[in-house]
């Protein structure tokens, strides 16, 4: 596969009264063709200043770009009509209609004016067309943002935040239309907060902190790199927990010790477990895989799980960062 | 030429410009029709009443002249006497004193009044264009049209220079339309409610190159209402910075030049370079000063700003202003 969306050593600094702040710290990015890519990361990592970044709307100060094979920015007046993006929340000038929004993008990109009505059509506003933008709920902007996307029939699709204001059933008709695309050819990076829509729908991930990479891969990949699985046992008795942990740890097992249960990691054959805990006179009463999810990789790498009493503050550098996750 | 014409559409196609060169040419209908009920030809029937009127005013006015005439001569010798001037003193009516023209409605003299209302006209449709071009790109920035066309024609420059090509154009065809309906109407009304005498080809050659002044005023406005709203990425930058010109340049430095006693005090001002500009000329004088003359006294020396001063002063205006614009189009980041 070729790479359709490369990124290297990006650097985007911002200088105010109150300092040097890294927006992007040399991040790395790739996505190969016909992907449905998840672009991850906690409010101001850095998503959308490499989105704004890619799309020519910042410069960088350091790093080098491609779409499609092709440097960017400097290509990207030839590359720009193969791309489709949307950044941030949809905005839109509130007194035009969705047809009259999409047409004149259409006229200034040169598209046939009737591919219109066929996006409105695939994002469900057919119906809609003529009423003023302004008049529109988020979720409709959504879906208007989207069409203005898909209106230039883009080789690869940029969505920041696709289903942010959708209702259950528009996040499944979006996760539809995203599998679609990719089905038909179309490169698609998805950046979203919603990590279970990404892990159903994505093929590989990106996931972004501080400025940098944190993990990137195939969702299956960093699931296993960055949530070793971990074993649920529990005993016949509880007040065996303590020792049980001692002997497991003694044969070189991580233990959580849980109010009624033990999580234990490191560990190659769950047998070893059994065997361990036997030797001691302590028996299993469920021995179960605990089954790992996106989103607690994402809390971990990404050093934002809510800490009871804490406040976390949204440019709290992750302590993973600093130690130089970036690939 | 796409973008130019997806620029042309988005600009006629929205409300703001649609209702402000409604209003504008409301005001100006409003101008059209006052002058020309205020005004009327001297037809017979009118000079007739009017010299009826002229011929009442002097009669009434002989016989109060005669009544004072009558009291004077009878207070002589007695202390009322005090109360009137000397008798052959008495002001006596002449019936040249009492034209029927005085009792006409005015005659429209398009050679004589037509200049001010080309000034009129320009100063409207030159704060139609500021407007109408601060909101224009103003709106496209706060609304994040400018972000989502510059995802389709990511070359800034011409994004920017395309929108105000079509904004200049388009101000030019209403200009031009708007004026040639001016002077067709105000031609009618001086036909119709007054006099076309002395319109002899110089004098519409002298009005056509007003005209034409007038026009580049439109486009310099509509230009630095563009710019300045770029520069500040809002419309409401460019119409602070135009309520902010007027409060500094026409109130506060007046005030503070005329502390200071600054020679053509004038001269610093807009309007004085605007009219200089529409006028071919104006002058600003400087009170303060005395050139002796036996034959005239002292006479305020002077200081007569040219139309091509005016010009130089409004190309580098806009030059600065949408030069700006341009650059920090092509190096700001767009968030």
């Amino acid at each position: 596969m070729s790479a359709v969306l490369e990124i290297r050593g990006l650097r985007k600094t911002y200088r105010s009264r109150k300092g040097i702040r890294r927006a992007l710290d040399g991040f790395d990015m790739v996505v190969e063709a016909g992907q449905v890519h998840g672009f991850l990361g906690p409010n101001g990592s850095g998503k959308t200043t490499t989105l704004r970044t890619l799309l020519g709307l910042i410069r960088p100060n350091d790093g080098r770009m491609a779409l499609l094979g092709r440097e960017v920015p400097r290509a990207l007046p030839e590359v720009a009509g193969l791309v489709g993006a949307i950044v941030e929340s949809p905005q839109f000038f509130g007194n035009f209609s969705a047809r009259d929004t999409l047409s004149l993008l259409a006229d200034a990109g040169g598209v046939d004016r009737s591919r219109v009505f066929e996006v409105l059509e695939l994002v469900g506003l057919r119906d809609r067309s003529a009423d003023r933008v302004k008049t529109y709920s988020l979720g409709m902007k959504q879906r208007l943002a989207v069409a203005s996307a898909l209106l230039k029939h883009p080789s690869l699709l940029i969505l920041d935040e696709p289903a942010n204001g959708l209702d259950p059933g528009g996040i499944r008709e979006m996760r539809t239309l995203m599998r679609n695309l990719a089905g038909s050819g179309m490169t698609v990076v998805l950046s979203s907060h919603i990590l279970g829509e990404i892990q159903l729908i994505c093929d590989s991930v990106t996931i972004i902190s501080a400025g940098r990479r944190v993990a990137a891969g195939s969702v299956a990949d960093v699931l296993s790199q960055h949530a070793p699985s971990s074993i649920r046992v529990r005993l016949e008795s509880v007040t065996d927990l303590t020792s049980a942990a001692g002997a497991l740890r003694d044969v070189g097992a991580q233990v959580y010790v849980e109010p009624d249960h033990l999580l234990v990691g490191g560990i190659a054959q769950p047998s070893a477990i059994t065997r361990a805990l036997a030797a001691r006179g302590v028996y299993v009463s469920e021995l179960s895989p605990v089954a790992v999810d996106l989103e607690s990789v994402f809390l971990e790498l990404t050093g934002t799980t809510p800490v009871a009493g804490a406040h976390r503050q949204v440019d709290a550098r992750a302590p993973q960062a600093d130690g130089g996750w970036g690939q | 030429m796409s973008l130019y014409t997806a620029e042309t559409r988005r600009l006629t196609k929205r409300r703001f410009t649609r209702f402000f060169a409604l209003g504008t040419l409301l005001v100006l209908a409003a101008v059209v029709t006052g002058v020309f009920l205020s005004h009327h030809r001297p037809a017979p029937e009118r000079l007739a009443t009017a010299q009826a009127q002229a011929d009442r005013e002097y009669e009434s006015a002989v016989r109060q002249a005669t009544g004072v005439t009558t009291e004077c001569l009878a207070a002589q010798g007695t202390p009322a006497a005090a109360n009137f001037p000397p008798c052959d003193q008495v002001y006596q009516p002449v019936r040249e004193d009492f034209r029927a023209e005085w009792y006409l409605a005015p005659a429209f003299d398009f050679r004589e009044q037509f200049g001010y209302l080309v000034i009129t006209l320009a100063a409207l449709l030159a704060v139609m264009a500021f407007v109408i071009g601060a909101s224009y790109v103003g709106a496209e920035w706060s609304s994040g049209g400018m972000m989502n066309l510059l995802l389709w024609r990511p070359r800034r420059l011409e994004v920017l220079g395309t929108k105000l090509a079509a904004l200049l154009v388009n101000l030019t065809l209403f200009t031009v339309a708007v004026s040639a309906a001016w002077t067709g109407l105000f031609a009618l009304t001086a036909d119709r409610r007054g006099t076309l005498t002395g319109m002899t080809s110089g004098a519409w050659q002298s009005i056509l190159l007003m005209e034409l002044r007038g026009l580049v005023l439109v486009l310099v406005a509509g230009a630095l209402g563009f710019g300045l709203a770029s520069l500040g990425r809002h419309t409401a930058m460019a119409l602070g910075a135009a309520i902010g010109a007027v409060i500094v340049f026409q109130f506060g430095l007046r005030i503070v030049l005329s502390l200071a006693d600054a020679p053509f005090a004038d001269a610093y001002l807009v309007p004085v370079w605007i009219q200089a500009w529409l006028d071919k000329s104006a002058v600003a004088t400087d009170l303060s000063s005395c050139d002796y003359s036996s034959a005239d006294g002292c006479t305020p020396a002077s200081l007569t700003i040219t139309w091509p001063m005016a010009g130089g002063m409004l190309a580098a205006v806009v030059g600065l202003v949408v030069g700006a614009a341009m650059w920090t189009m092509r190096s700001r980041d767009i968030t």
